[in-house]
């Protein structure tokens, strides 16, 4: 393979620094939350992962606007490695999100306008590998997800500003906590120093995923070959 | 001009072998009257309150009974290659997808209006309060659910599992027209005024307008690979 073994290292052990120091930050520098105690240090694991997801789908949509262009399947590569990087990352966000909201608001879940965003961003991360998975030629494959890919990422912003909208019409059963009003500075740079490293961690694993797809892919041609034979 | 002609062209020809074939209306509308039946169940029928969510119940079935038809839209044409064909035609596929979405435009419509009053009927709702709001509504809303649907249609029109894999796609993006024709049918419906919900007819055309030209743009590379 042509991929430096070097280069290969260098990447996973900064994102592993780099978790170790965010755990530190969130976990014994950061002061505990006034009013709503020590389940408030779930937020530094909760909205760093929403915005790797919205990066993920970014990242994805210009990967899949290249392959378009160029339809070289390495783009390809990139803009299936974001989405399901960024699936994981959206299930982080949406499964910490109850246990904050259980103690804090009462109730597990409920129709907001962000959490309904989340959501349907996932559901459209899922909808997106699903339909991968029924297609087998590989550009057939890539065009199509690329296509979906544009319109979702599009989608996904008209969702949250719709949704924005139609829950300020209604009442909300519930007070949705502004969590980046009034942040103490100290909270920032937990904030921050964890979103930087769930970067690097979301990085590391899309390089991994996009060399399985390469492999992956090759391994179908070669099976594909020996069946001709 | 001439993308226009060939558009209507294909609009034309799907509406008429829907005509002539009835393949896919009688099984829609039975399949919406269905659907009604089942919400039946759900809550008092009779109630007050089935006033304030009848529009939500009505564009349920309305987008149950149009992923019906727009799983049908593409695939009709794998018959006989017929899609290559099309393809291979002079029209551009940005025509052909906006012939085929006029098509399922058209039909829904139809469908839409057919049921109507059957649902008045069933859950006791007033529908002819406000009917050129309500036309309106209909229109812009199935604009919007029909434009992301041709082209999932298209993409899918080749796939394992394309009945499922069609309301999975295309659901989730239409979120925000089906949002806003549920909020300004029942607004209708219940007779309130319209002014307040102004904004939503802005979403509606706005959200119309950005996946039309986004689909148009985009659909050549899902015919043509």
């Amino acid at each position: 393979m042509t991929m430096k073994n070097g280069s290969g290292w260098l990447l996973p052990s900064l994102a592993g620094a780099m978790m170790i120091g965010a755990l530190y930050l969130v976990f014994l520098w950061v002061p505990t939350e006034r009013s709503m105690g020590i389940v408030q240090r779930i937020f530094y694991f909760h909205m760093p992962p929403f915005l790797v997801a919205v990066v993920a789908i970014l990242v994805g949509m210009g990967a899949a606007i290249r392959y378009l262009m160029t339809k070289d399947l390495r783009f390809d590569e990139v803009a299936v490695a974001c989405i399901e990087v960024g699936l994981v990352f959206d299930t982080m966000n949406l499964l910490t999100g109850p246990f904050w909201a259980r103690p804090v608001w009462g109730i597990w879940w409920t129709w907001d306008a962000r959490l309904t965003s989340a959501f349907v961003l996932w559901l459209m991360f899922v909808g997106y590998l699903i339909l991968r998975q029924a297609i087998d030629e590989p550009h057939m494959r890539a065009a199509a997800s690329a296509v979906v890919t544009v319109f979702q990422a599009v989608g996904a912003v008209i969702v949250y500003m719709a949704n924005r909208l139609w829950r300020t019409q209604h009442p909300q059963p519930v007070i949705a906590g502004g969590e980046g009003s009034g942040l103490a500075s100290p909270m920032w740079v937990a904030l921050l120093g964890s979103l930087a490293a769930m970067l690097v961690v979301f990085a590391c694993l899309v390089q991994v995923r996009r060399r399985l797809e390469r492999l992956r892919r090759e391994t179908e041609g070669l099976r594909r070959e020996v069946h001709a034979l | 001009m001439e993308y226009l002609r060939a558009a209507l062209a294909i609009a034309r020809k799907d509406l008429r072998i829907e005509r002539r074939s009835k393949e896919v209306t009688n099984a829609a509308f039975s399949f919406a009257l269905v659907v009604l039946l089942l919400f039946s169940f759900t809550f008092d029928p009779s109630g007050e309150e089935t006033r304030a969510m009848s529009g939500g119940l009505l564009w349920l079935v309305y987008s149950f009974a149009g992923v019906l038809v727009l799983n049908r839209s593409f695939a009709r044409e794998t018959a006989n290659d017929s899609l290559d064909a099309l393809v291979a035609s002079p029209a551009p596929g940005g025509a052909i997808f906006l012939g085929k979405a006029l098509a399922n435009t058209v039909f829904l419509l139809g469908l839409e209006l057919a049921t109507l009053p059957v649902f008045g009927v069933f859950y006791n709702v007033r529908w002819d309060l406000n009917l050129g709001w309500l036309l309106l509504v209909f229109v812009l809303g199935t604009w919007g659910f029909t434009v992301i649907g041709t082209v999932f249609s298209a993409v899918t029109v080749n796939v394992r599992l394309r009945e499922v894999m069609l309301p999975v796609l295309v659901f989730p993006i239409t979120v925000p027209a089906l949002m806003a024709a549920v909020q300004l049918t029942t607004t209708v419906f219940t007779g309130q005024p319209l002014a307040p919900e102004m904004v939503w007819i802005r979403v509606l055309v706005a959200f119309d307008l950005i996946f039309t030209l986004l689909a148009a743009a985009l659909v050549e590379f899902v015919l043509v690979g």
